[in-house]
């Protein structure tokens, strides 16, 4: 069970998915905090849940406020750069290229394809969460059981 | 062993946490973002490290959990966007008023955010993904500071008070025992300290006993602050001495070293702010009395500043009228005075040669890294402060402020530290002249509007380190290693030299080789300016130069002014080479670094050999300086008596 959620996350980080960022989270994880990153990726998904929203508002009102949109993508950025969320962030960057661009299309075309991201990512991780609190402790081969 | 108290203090005895953990574990980290997911990872990781951290999602409960805590924190890593405040803000606030080491972090990586994180004075700038390694090492911050304050107060107090240094020395001698360098920072320490107290004529004795009585960190209350400023006023910013304001302060358990210190960064926050308007006509370094704000809560700063200032009579009343439109409020940016502190060290060439040459140039912005290594002390800062004429960077060592509005330094590389101005900042000490150069930042922006971004950065920067150099005779400020603060300084000589900052010290920027100066006119049209201010300035300053130059040979008082007037002239100065003027000012002074600078493409001026504290980034100056071909100067910046003793190199 163990080796299949290695290999699920190892399909993650193959298909993009996930960075080194998520590996070194896994090796913050340890005894004393045997779900960190389980906690950290709920932390996560709820507040980019809310920056989705904020930004979704933003554009709904069609006025594209570039600077705004931008500042929110910056944050949203940051926090999925931080837990490892590559593909996340790639449509991030391209948002806030387009945000600079002043393209408003662009920027409609991409977020949509974030929020695809956010959403497929999410259900990746879920799937992996749990199939990992099956595995037993410290499922991620760091720690020999 | 005494109580740990810098950084450490009441709190850190929290079950003895500080005491008993082996530095730098039990470092007690404050970590502030917005973010709560990097939050999260951070504080998790720095509890791996072994810190004691405390997290926080807002600016403004980060300001006054540090408030309430003076000693209650070692460092503060802070994220540079948050919705409630800019992290730049904050960081000015914490090196204004705790003297904390402030890490800024972003996802941001562009040169020009980076260069702020400098010129505010920031200690490092991460850029996110946070790796643990990164923090792993964030104690040396918080050492290299209690280093030089070890210095500062140490020079700053030496002609009237050994107290204060012997004081520092135990403490860092403290940490030093706990760390990994302990051994090198020791010895260091000591032989600088022998050395220093040799030349400049201080006790050793005196130094030796008070090292060990244990002295507590002294708070600069809003209110011991005015008090102190009134003392200072009432006595002449120029004749202000430690001892006279002690008396007339009356405060009990005051000493004269923490008069002294503060001193030093008060006028370095004058000078900053009344750069301007002081340089005109005064070479005086009077800018002392003016701002004070940096002690109290950013807004009285800019109130108390400006009147300061005013009451001075340095500030010319559009000066003050133009800082305060500046925003003194912005002191944010400006100082981190804590930060600086290190760089200061660099600055502490303030032998007026010092200031011509001084230049850190940071070489771009973007990279801190790089800027610090490659501002060779000289700190390229004024690059940062080309960015945007606002260099605010706080003398922090890598200058990055720039407060001003947009233009901050980041890429007008006006890195080039006015020769005039720098000299004045050194001497307020590495704090001090944050401040100055902060307030001399919102100056600078008002004499010029937009544009004058131009070279008042680069200005400050030399300057910054020109003063330091007169001021304490023993910066051992590295020079070097500052970059950051050079930057600073150099504001706050631009500010001040609103004149025409022909006096553009800095003799980085002749420098061709500064690339970032090349880089950054791209980003602003100051920028460009900035970089030809930088040589304008010189040129221009033919005249100024030789005043500029006088005041290099005067004492540090003069030297001050210098920088003052050199940074007037650097933030005037027309776009006129550099390199001309550079040469005259460096004729003039015997600044070395003209001629170093000629001859090399890094101008890092001699100013770097000041140090006299070994800086972890030493071995880098060390090794930029080599690059540059810098010779290290040991002599020259001596011209205060100042005994560049340890010149790492």
């Amino acid at each position: 069970m163990q080796r299949q959620v290695a290999l699920i996350k190892q399909s993650l980080l193959d298909q993009g998915y996930l960075d080194e960022q998520f590996m070194e989270l896994e090796e913050l994880q340890d005894d004393a905090n045997p779900n960190f990153v389980e906690e950290v990726a709920t932390l996560y998904f709820k507040d980019s849940a809310r920056l989705i929203n904020n930004i979704d508002q933003a554009l709904e009102r069609g006025s594209f406020d570039f600077n705004r949109l931008d500042n929110y993508m910056h944050q949203f950025k940051g926090s999925s750069t931080s837990i490892g969320a590559s593909k996340v962030k790639t449509e991030c960057t391209m948002f806030r290229e387009y945000c600079r661009a002043g393209n408003a299309e662009g920027c409609l075309r991409t977020f949509k394809q974030l929020k695809k991201e956010h959403a497929t990512l999410r259900k990746k991780l879920e799937q992996y969460f749990q199939l990992a609190r099956q595995a037993g402790p410290k499922e991620t081969a760091r720690r020999p059981k | 062993m005494l109580n740990p108290g810098q950084g450490r203090g009441p709190d850190s005895g929290v079950a003895g946490g500080s005491n008993s953990d082996p530095f730098p574990a039990g470092l007690r980290v404050l970590v502030v973002d917005d973010d709560p997911t990097c939050l999260m990872i951070l504080e998790r990781m720095l509890r791996t490290c072994l810190y004691r951290v405390t997290k926080c999602n807002r600016a403004e409960i980060a300001l006054s959990l540090l408030r309430k805590n003076k000693n209650g924190f070692d460092i503060v890593i802070s994220d540079v966007h948050m919705p409630d405040m800019d992290g730049f803000k904050l960081l000015e606030h914490v090196g204004l008023e705790m003297d904390l080491p402030v890490i800024m972090m972003s996802a941001d990586d562009s040169k020009a955010v980076v260069l702020k994180g400098v010129t505010h004075g920031a200690v490092d700038y991460l850029i996110k993904p946070v790796r643990i390694e990164a923090l792993k090492n964030i104690w040396q911050h918080v050492v290299r500071k209690k280093r030089n304050e070890w210095n500062v107060s140490e020079h700053s107090g030496s002609v009237e008070e050994n107290t204060g240094g012997g004081e520092r020395q135990q403490q860092q001698r403290d940490d030093a025992d706990n760390n990994s360098s302990s051994a090198n920072n020791e010895g260091s320490w000591r032989s600088s300290r022998k050395r220093k107290e040799g030349e400049v004529d201080e006790q050793g004795d005196d130094k030796e006993d008070t090292s060990s009585l244990k002295k507590p960190r002294v708070v600069w209350s809003v209110e011991l602050h005015q008090q102190f400023v009134a003392a200072v006023n009432q006595l002449g910013v120029d004749k202000a001495v430690p001892k006279k304001i002690l008396e007339m302060m009356n405060v009990p358990g005051l000493t004269r070293e923490n008069v002294a210190s503060h001193l030093q960064k008060y006028r370095i926050y004058l000078r900053r702010l009344g750069g301007v308007s002081q340089h005109q006509g005064n070479m005086n370094h009077s800018f002392m009395t003016g701002p004070d704000p940096s002690f109290g809560p950013l807004s009285s700063l800019n109130g108390f500043d400006l009147q300061a200032l005013a009451a001075a009579g340095q500030l010319p009343a559009q000066s003050l009228a133009q800082l305060q439109a500046a925003g003194l409020g912005r002191p944010s940016s400006l100082n981190k005075p804590g930060m600086s502190v290190d760089q200061r060290s660099i600055f502490s060439f303030e032998n007026p040669k010092l200031r011509n040459g001084q230049m850190m140039m940071n070489s771009s912005g973007g990279n801190k890294q790089v800027n610090l290594l490659h501002g060779v002390p000289m700190g390229m800062e004024p690059r940062q402060f080309a960015g945007g004429g606002h260099m605010r960077v706080q003398q922090q060592q890598i200058c990055g402020g720039g407060r001003v509005t947009g233009q901050n330094v980041q890429s007008s590389g006006m890195m080039m530290p006015v020769g005039g101005g720098t000299s004045v900042l050194p001497s307020l000490g590495q704090q001090q002249q944050q401040m100055m150069l902060s307030s001399s930042v919102p100056r600078r922006s008002d004499l010029t509007d937009t544009s004058s971004n131009r070279v008042l950065p680069a200005a400050t920067h030399s300057v910054v380190f020109n003063n330091f150099n007169s001021e304490l005779p023993r910066n051992s400020f590295p020079l070097a290693s500052a970059p950051g603060i050079s930057v600073s300084y150099q504001e706050e000589v631009n500010s001040s030299d609103a004149k025409g900052g022909a006096v553009i010290t800095t003799a980085g920027f002749d420098n061709p080789s500064y690339d970032i100066f090349n880089d950054y006119p791209q980003h602003n049209n100051n920028n460009d300016w900035d970089l030809q201010n930088i040589g304008m300035v010189f040129n221009s300053h033919q005249d100024t130069t030789t005043a500029a130059s006088a005041a290099f040979s005067s004492s540090s008082s003069t030297q001050r002014k210098r920088q003052e007037v050199v940074a007037e002239q650097v933030q005037n100065h027309h776009q006129q080479l550099p390199s001309q003027s550079l040469n005259h000012m460096n004729g003039s002074g015997s600044v070395r670094v003209k001629s170093e600078r000629v001859a090399e493409t890094v101008t890092c001026p001699p100013a770097t050999t000041l140090f006299q504290e070994q800086y972890n980034q030493e071995d880098l100056m060390s090794a930029l300086l080599k690059q540059e071909g810098l010779p290290l100067v040991d002599n020259e910046f001596d011209f205060d008596g100042y005994s560049i003793d340890n010149i790492p190199v």
